[in-house]
């Protein structure tokens, strides 16, 4: 698997010495060191936290460093906003989608660029020409003149691709740009920064992902803490180091099931149906199971969760907690019903991030905290700090905004919020998305310990060691269809991306 | 590991042939066009209805008092589009448009030889102004523009009432050269109308043709993803501002131009009206979307329901009422049509496995 590095004799493209950056009091960066190579795919990993996101953030010129040198082939490099790093031929896909909802996707990718005729206008008509091409190039079909609103997560990551390519960019910067994708969409990802890298260009890749680490990149870059910790050839390296290097500590056991008594069937789905969506999907849930939803992105998976929960309607079917009919379209009656919902986008879906971290973690316990309607910070300051206490949120004060945590400690946040609500059924959509070793393996014993306690939890997840790691039973979707149910002893990798390709299935 | 696929233009296999030649409107336009599309239907049917009930109202000199009475409204709502689009608000165009016509009218008072021509430049000019302290108060103060702006609406009206100090300017203080401005007409348009509609056609072409005219629904559809972009988010909302201000001072100088008698409590209250027309237009509240051309239609159907009601001898106060409907059903479409896309766009996902 391991990609050799070529030749790497030749001075660096892209260098950084000795770069520091603090936001107030907190070093986010102290004294990186990177040195990116033409025709390079550079991994950079390091738990949440520990500056890459910060690392990213500099090289697109959106933060000026505190102090420490770049270089561009040989000559210092100043960036004093991204449209400077975009003269210098940095592009950069960031984490979170940088999107324009209401301007179509062609504009979306060319905004500033966007091809000229006569008198300077803009050319539409080229314009959506070159943003088609782009799609063939990455194998996906988006209609470039829809408006970006209304995207899905995976789509909306493949539209930053697309402009990010589109610069023909000499150093690519890629931040978690595959936490979305499926299988087939990361490959053709992959195949495109592998081109340019043929070309000249260096590639920065930064992922949770191990494998497309070692897949894609020549040389790895861990940093923990904010600080360099270590750059080698990839082939120097094993996973097992890199994520010792990356926590400083051995992990254990990243999924740490305990096998729980199985009691009665909690959540039960007959039939449900939402035209064009998903149809017929039945299952059910015991207390102490977790029930993976595995599937492809764009399957229907989040869509089934969110229908189960009647945040969306659904057009035929049943949902029963314990026996009893939930109504459709009522999220209200299913979070009194014992339900709740994680999702899979936390900063739009699960958390307000102007309000502070007790806020959110209360949220959804307002009624039972008020008296008389009022709420008072009280009894909303003494809930929230036993649950972040238990869910070891890592946050400087509780009545920090949630903006200002690492991703694993919103996701905490997100779960606490929930969790306050003592549901008997817990939906969890990606649990562990972008989020650093460390906490997802405190994510992974949670939730099996919660399982142990008795709670029915259906994780819908695109990562299989997670599945596979996680889950007493495996439902696999295919285009909005539930085709395979696995046990744990029958569920494997192979069973899996099987049924959820569709292939076993009555052609 | 596929080394030699590189991703060459040659198509996947699986996807339909695209073509990418086909002449065809975005759907991003299109929709943009069916808001438009529904503010012509509604203006034809007030129009068709007051007719009806009495038919001087389609008279040659009752069309020229309506094209007359809207092209000021037209002019100003053209320039918050720009403001509005960038997720900003002028409050103040109503104190600009005051103080303006106002310095007109005391420019010719004071030199009463001076050509027309200059006085306009003059009145642009003082405008840009205006903006431009708007622009930089904003950009310094980095307070919502709907603060700022409230705050230069008293103080530019306070500045006129000092200036004035109770004084009027009539129309005997003005050049005959420059009222027939306000009053001419070219083939039966009035000339102030003429004027609204250059205006509409070049903002309009503006926004929807150049790359600072994009960036302009970018920087108010997600601030933080534009200045990544790499957008100078900070110049081109200054740069808005001074625009709207000096349509507001052309918009003063041809209401002086048009009414002769000014007092410095000219266009109190306008700001609202043209937020109105605005939001009418389909222009969002939030920025990102929407055109020239509507906000222009939709100060057209407020103008023209005004005269409307006088016309068919509807108590004034049903006025207010129906513009208040009016900006309700507006929104109420705007999310409608949303709701629409978004059940349209709904699996038309580019992922099926």
């Amino acid at each position: 698997m391991t990609a050799d590095a070529p030749g790497t004799d030749g001075a660096p493209l892209l260098v950084l010495d000795g770069v520091t950056k603090s936001f107030g009091a907190v070093a986010a960066l102290r004294g990186v060191h990177l040195a990116l190579h033409a025709g390079e795919a550079h991994a950079l990993v390091g738990e949440n936290g520990a500056g890459k996101s910060t690392l990213v953030k500099i090289l697109a010129g959106a933060h000026p460093p505190d102090s420490g040198e770049m270089t561009l082939d040989g000559q210092p490099l100043r960036l004093r906003g991204p449209a400077d790093a975009r003269a210098a031929g940095i592009a950069v896909i960031y984490q979170e989608p940088t999107l324009f909802p209401d301007l179509s996707v062609a504009e979306n990718i060319f905004m500033g660029r966007q091809p000229l005729r006569g008198l300077r206008r803009i050319d539409s008509a080229a314009m959506n020409r070159d943003a088609e091409r782009l799609f063939q190039r990455l194998g996906v079909r988006i209609d470039p003149t829809r408006p970006a609103r209304g995207l899905s997560i995976a789509d909306q990551q493949l539209v930053e691709i697309a402009k990010a390519i589109s610069f023909d960019a000499r150093v690519l910067v890629m931040d978690e740009p595959t936490a979305a994708l499926s299988g087939v969409e990361v490959e053709r990802l992959f195949a495109v920064a592998r081109s340019l890298c043929e070309r000249g260009a260096a590639v920065l890749f930064i992922s949770h992902r191990f494998d497309e680490v070692f897949d894609l990149c020549h040389r790895v870059t861990v940093l923990r803490d904010g600080a360099w910790v270590s750059s080698d050839p990839a082939a120097d390296l094993t996973v097992d180091e890199v994520v010792r290097r990356m926590v400083g500590r051995d992990v254990s056991s990243l999924y740490p099931k305990q096998v729980a008594e199985l009691r009665d069937t909690l959540l039960e789905v007959r039939g449900l149906t939402r035209a064009g969506v998903f149809t017929d999907v039945s299952f059910s849930v015991r207390g102490g199971e977790i029930v993976a939803l595995a599937g492809l992105v764009g399957a229907g998976r989040s869509e089934v969760a969110r229908a189960v929960f009647g945040i969306d309607r659904y057009d035929a079917g049943e949902v029963r907690v314990a026996g009893r009919g939930v109504p459709a379209g009522r999220p209200g009656r299913a979070i009194a019903a014992g339900m709740a919902l994680v999702p899979e986008d936390r900063r739009q879906q699960g958390l307000v991030m102007e309000l502070s971290v007790e806020r959110n973690a209360t949220l959804a316990r307002r009624r039972a905290l008020s008296r008389l309607g009022l709420l008072l910070g009280g009894a909303e300051r003494a809930e929230a700090r036993s649950w972040t206490r238990r869910l070891q949120v890592k946050a400087a004060r509780l009545n920090a905004p949630v903006a200002t945590l690492s991703g694993g400690n919103q996701q905490k946040v997100v779960l606490a919020k929930w969790l306050a609500t003592e549901p008997r059924i817990l939906i969890i959509d990606e649990p562990t998305r972008g989020i650093d070793v460390g906490t997802k393996s405190e994510v992974h014993r949670l939730l099996s310990e919660l399982a142990g306690e008795g709670l029915a939890i259906l994780m819908i997840s695109s990562e299989l060691p997670e599945v596979l790691g996680m889950a007493d039973r495996v439902l696999v979707m295919h285009e909005g269809r539930l085709v395979r149910e696995l046990s744990r002893a029958e569920a494997d990798e192979t069973s899996i991306m099987y049924a959820a390709t569709g292939q076993g299935v009555t052609a | 590991m596929s080394r030699t696929d590189t991703g060459a233009p040659e198509r996947p296999t699986g996807t339909e042939p695209t073509e990418p030649d086909r002449q065809r409107r975005s759907l991003t336009e299109r929709l943009l066009a069916v808001r438009e599309l529904s503010l012509l239907i509604a203006l034809g049917l007030l129009v068709l209805v007051t007719t009806v009930r009495n038919d001087r109202f389609l008279s040659g000199q009752s069309v020229k008092d309506l094209l007359l009475g809207c092209a000021i409204l037209v002019i100003l709502a053209v320039g918050q589009t720009l403001v509005i689009v960038t997720r900003n608000v002028d409050l103040s165009v109503g104190s600009i448009l005051g103080l303006v016509a106002f310095a007109t009218g005391t420019l010719f008072l004071s030199a009463p030889g001076t050509p027309w021509p200059v006085a306009l430049v003059v009145g642009v000019a003082l405008g840009a102004l205006c903006g431009v302290i708007n622009g930089g108060l904003i950009a310094v103060a980095r307070v919502p523009a709907l603060v700022i702006t409230l705050g230069t609406l008293y103080a530019f009206r306070g500045v006129d009432y000092y200036w004035a100090s109770g004084r009027q300017i009539n129309a005997a203080d003005m050049p005959s050269s420059f009222l027939r401005l306000g009053n001419q007409t070219v083939l039966g348009v009035p000339v102030l109308f003429l004027v609204a509609l250059v205006v509409v056609a070049a903002v309009g072409f503006y926004l929807r043709s150049y790359h600072s005219g994009r960036e302009l629904y970018a920087i108010g559809s997600e601030p933080a993803a534009a200045r990544l972009s790499g957008i100078p988010v900070g110049r081109r909302v200054f740069a808005v501002f001074v625009a709207n201000g000096a349509l507001a001072g052309l918009a003063g100088v041809l209401y002086a131009a048009r009414f002769g008698t000014l007092d410095a409590a000219a266009g109190t209250g306008l700001e609202l009206q043209v937020v109105a027309a605005a939001v009418v237009g389909g222009v969002a509240i939030f920025g990102g979307s929407g055109s020239a051309y509507g906000a222009a239609l939709g100060a057209v159907l407020l103008t023209t329901i005004g005269s409307s009601l006088a016309v068919l001898r509807i108590d004034p106060f049903w006025q207010q009422a129906v513009v208040g409907a009016l900006i309700l059903a507006a929104i109420g479409l705007d999310r409608l049509l949303a709701l629409r896309v978004a059940a349209r766009l709904r699996g038309r996902s580019a992922h099926g496995a």
